[in-house]
């Protein structure tokens, strides 16, 4: 089987014309899993998503089934999808909010019906407008198909939903921040304990908060059964997984794969899928799992895509988004401008996130103007360990969330793969590649 | 430049009703706030301070976390360059430099006739098209310099109109219901907009959609240029503006 024919199910639909709109998605078997879930007990339904083990999709890889048998025992319960992508380089929930937004509604609907969700909020970005206009659409119309609101297909079950806008920050993607930000108040990530939302999220009520991705495979389950769902996949990691490719390929774009089958030599070279390193130049490293993970390099090309095979080889799976580097590109200013990302989302609560993303954030820059000193090396290291003690992997933790343990492994991973490259930087005082006018950038930032 | 105009004020109530606490309308109707004037008024905080039982320096000290609100007057248009790591990797800030030198303006600057306000943007989730720019936050990707000036251009000679509404439109479609589970009361919104927009199955009108949809009208949400949702398997993806 090649990978242009493998299973598809949460971008089954994203080609159709107007995939976005109801009468597309009835056309394509819309609103079936709904239907057939009301006919089951919520008990059923969670059995069936346990037989799946769906994994969440939004980057920390926790089963959706075991979180919502977490839940506390207490009414009302609430269900908040998180629809705040913002990780660099990942952009899958952003499509299929866009080219699915009913399927994340049904999805939703069959989950708040699981865990007896009083409402639903679906938490979407706020630089997606597009992604808010069709959702609010969708969601308009299967009011009014009766998929949603009171008495959902004359069943007993009623539920609402709230499409609810973000207004920019990366830290609201934090589910305690995402729920702050719920309240009306900063995106400031809650202290732990309590651990989970489940146990006390909105209002302090029992809350469940999912991914996008992760509901849009619930219809898929429901109707096709959970050991259908894990009959995909290996090991812990089930089903497919929505992967994001971007960064120096022929052919950038989300790839929905059977998970752990396809090796990240397939993934970024195979015809059907990445097409191979852009003008056919040499990979250098790859960043294989949003920026928080630390990068691996082309001796790691056979690994497969799971979320355990890439902890084997000490780095994560995270969202999904995998991102080939090839020779020409700057490791000193790759790792800049992921450690300015940082620096620029952190919520300031906790100083060796707030502190610690500032001196990396200069330190990486003068190395990449050609003011960096031998030292400076020791120096980045010393900052990532007040950040994350030990810089190991995975990161300890200083601070209330794990945005500014993201920070070192960037550093730790580049200085340790490629420390010639940051000393030549230093020793010449000058970036050995080409300039791409980033100094001059620099010099204002 | 002040406080809510009467049908902003309606829709804050609407929005209001859908949560069980008031202030968790805050940053929904801030974006209301931020439609209307452009950006949030010391005026229109306070009164939505008063509508969700807040201190106004509570609104502020919240609206002052989010990147997407303004407290100043920007340009109709908000052009954001991405330069995080996927478009940098495809030549973001060489597409950034050139765009500072078409407007005039460094990232945070307004041109001075107020049509266009420059941003140096982190990751706005299209990197399957890097690099990529936003307009009003309406998504333009696979941008070369040239593809760039036209854009403007384009923008400028009021061709986008359709696809990109003023700064501050967050969203052209309204809800059409208020909440109905749990035996709710609900707002007066399920009369208030557009009673008749399509049913389920009805075929929508084509072509370019209005700034605001006119009650009965179905917005048409199709884009020439901005899709993301494809990209699956085949790379094909983008209508390219080219």
């Amino acid at each position: 089987m090649t990978f242009a024919e493998s299973t598809r199910i949460v971008t089954a639909r994203l080609h159709n014309e107007r995939s976005w709109t109801i009468s597309s998605y009835l056309a394509a078997g819309g609103y079936q899993g709904l239907r057939r879930a009301l006919t089951m007990t919520p008990k059923e339904i969670h059995d069936q998503v346990n037989t799946a083990n769906i994994l969440g999709r939004g980057g920390a890889g926790f089963e959706a089934g075991r979180k919502w048998g977490m839940l506390r025992q207490a009414q009302p319960v609430y269900l908040t999808i998180n629809g705040d992508e913002s990780e660099p380089a990942t952009f899958k929930d952003h499509a299929l909010i866009e080219g699915d937004p009913h399927q994340l509604i049904e999805g939703a609907v069959i989950a708040a019906y699981v865990i007896g969700a009083a409402q639903v909020f679906i938490f979407v970005r706020g630089e997606f407008p597009l992604a808010i206009e069709r959702l609010q659409a969708a969601l308009n119309e299967a009011y009014d198909y009766g998929a949603v609101g009171a008495n959902i297909f004359a069943s007993s079950f009623s539920v609402d939903v709230v499409v609810h806008p973000g207004a920019g920050a990366y830290i609201c993607g934090e589910e305690t921040a995402l729920l702050e930000s719920l309240e009306g108040k900063r995106g400031y990530p809650r202290i732990k304990p309590p651990f989970f939302p489940a146990v006390m999220g909105l209002y302090g009520a029992p809350t469940i908060v999912n991914n996008v991705e992760t509901v849009s495979n619930l219809p898929w389950v429901v109707l096709n059964g959970g050991d259908n769902f894990a009959a995909l996949g290996e090991g812990r990691s089930k089903g497919t997984k929505l992967l994001a490719l971007a960064g120096h390929v022929k052919q950038p774009g989300n790839y929905e794969l059977e998970w752990a089958k396809v090796t990240f030599r397939d993934l970024i070279f195979d015809p059907a899928l990445g097409g191979g390193i852009r003008d056919d130049n040499e990979l250098k490293a790859i960043i294989p799992g949003g920026v928080s993970s630390p990068w691996i390099g082309p001796e790691h090309l056979d690994v497969s895509l799971s979320n355990e095979a890439i902890a084997g080889i000490g780095s994560m799976a995270g969202s999904g988004s995998v991102i080939p580097m090839d020779h020409t590109t700057c490791m000193v200013r790759a790792a800049w401008r992921i450690v300015r990302f940082f620096h620029r989302e952190s919520c300031g609560q906790c100083t060796p996130c707030r502190e610690g993303g500032g001196w990396l954030e200069k330190i990486l820059e003068r190395i990449e103007m050609g003011q960096g000193r031998e030292s400076d090396l020791d120096l980045l290291m010393d900052v990532c360990d007040n950040i994350s003690p030990g810089v190991s992997w995975p990161p300890a933790q200083t601070t209330i969330c794990v945005l500014g343990p993201s920070m070192p492994p960037s550093i730790a991973s580049g200085l340790s793969r490629f420390r010639d490259e940051y000393l030549a930087h230093i020793r010449e005082g000058r970036c050995p590649f080409p300039p791409d006018r980033l100094p001059r950038r620099l010099a204002r930032v | 430049m002040a406080r809510l105009n009467p049908d902003n004020l309606a829709h804050a109530e609407e929005l209001i009703a859908l949560y069980p606490e008031r202030r968790s309308a805050l940053i929904p109707i801030l974006h209301v706030l931020q439609e209307q004037d452009g950006y949030l008024s010391e005026d229109g905080m306070a009164h939505v301070a008063e509508l969700v039982g807040i201190k106004p320096v509570e609104v502020r000290g919240t609206a002052s976390f989010y990147d997407m609100f303004h407290f100043e007057p920007v340009g109709r248009y908000l052009v954001a360059v991405c330069t995080n790591i996927a478009c940098m990797l495809q030549g973001a800030y060489r597409l950034l430099e050139h765009a500072e030198e078409t407007l005039g303006v460094a990232p945070g600057g307004t041109t001075a006739d107020g049509m266009f306000t420059l941003e140096d943007a982190e990751c706005l989730a299209l990197c399957g098209n890097a690099p990529c720019v936003t307009v009003n936050w309406r998504f333009f990707g696979d941008l070369d310099p040239q593809d760039f000036d036209r854009l403007v251009e384009d923008l400028r000679f009021g061709r986008l109109d359709g696809e990109v509404p003023a700064h501050g439109t967050l969203s052209r479609v309204r809800r059409r219901h208020s909440l109905k589970a749990a035996g709710s009361t609900g707002s007066a919104s399920d009369q208030a907009a557009l009673p008749n927009e399509s049913q389920p199955g009805s075929d929508a009108s084509e072509g370019p959609a209005p700034d605001l949809p006119a009650p009965g009208t179905h917005l048409d949400l199709s884009t020439r240029r901005s899709t993301t949702a494809t990209a699956v398997v085949d790379a094909k993806h983008l209508e390219n503006p080219k």
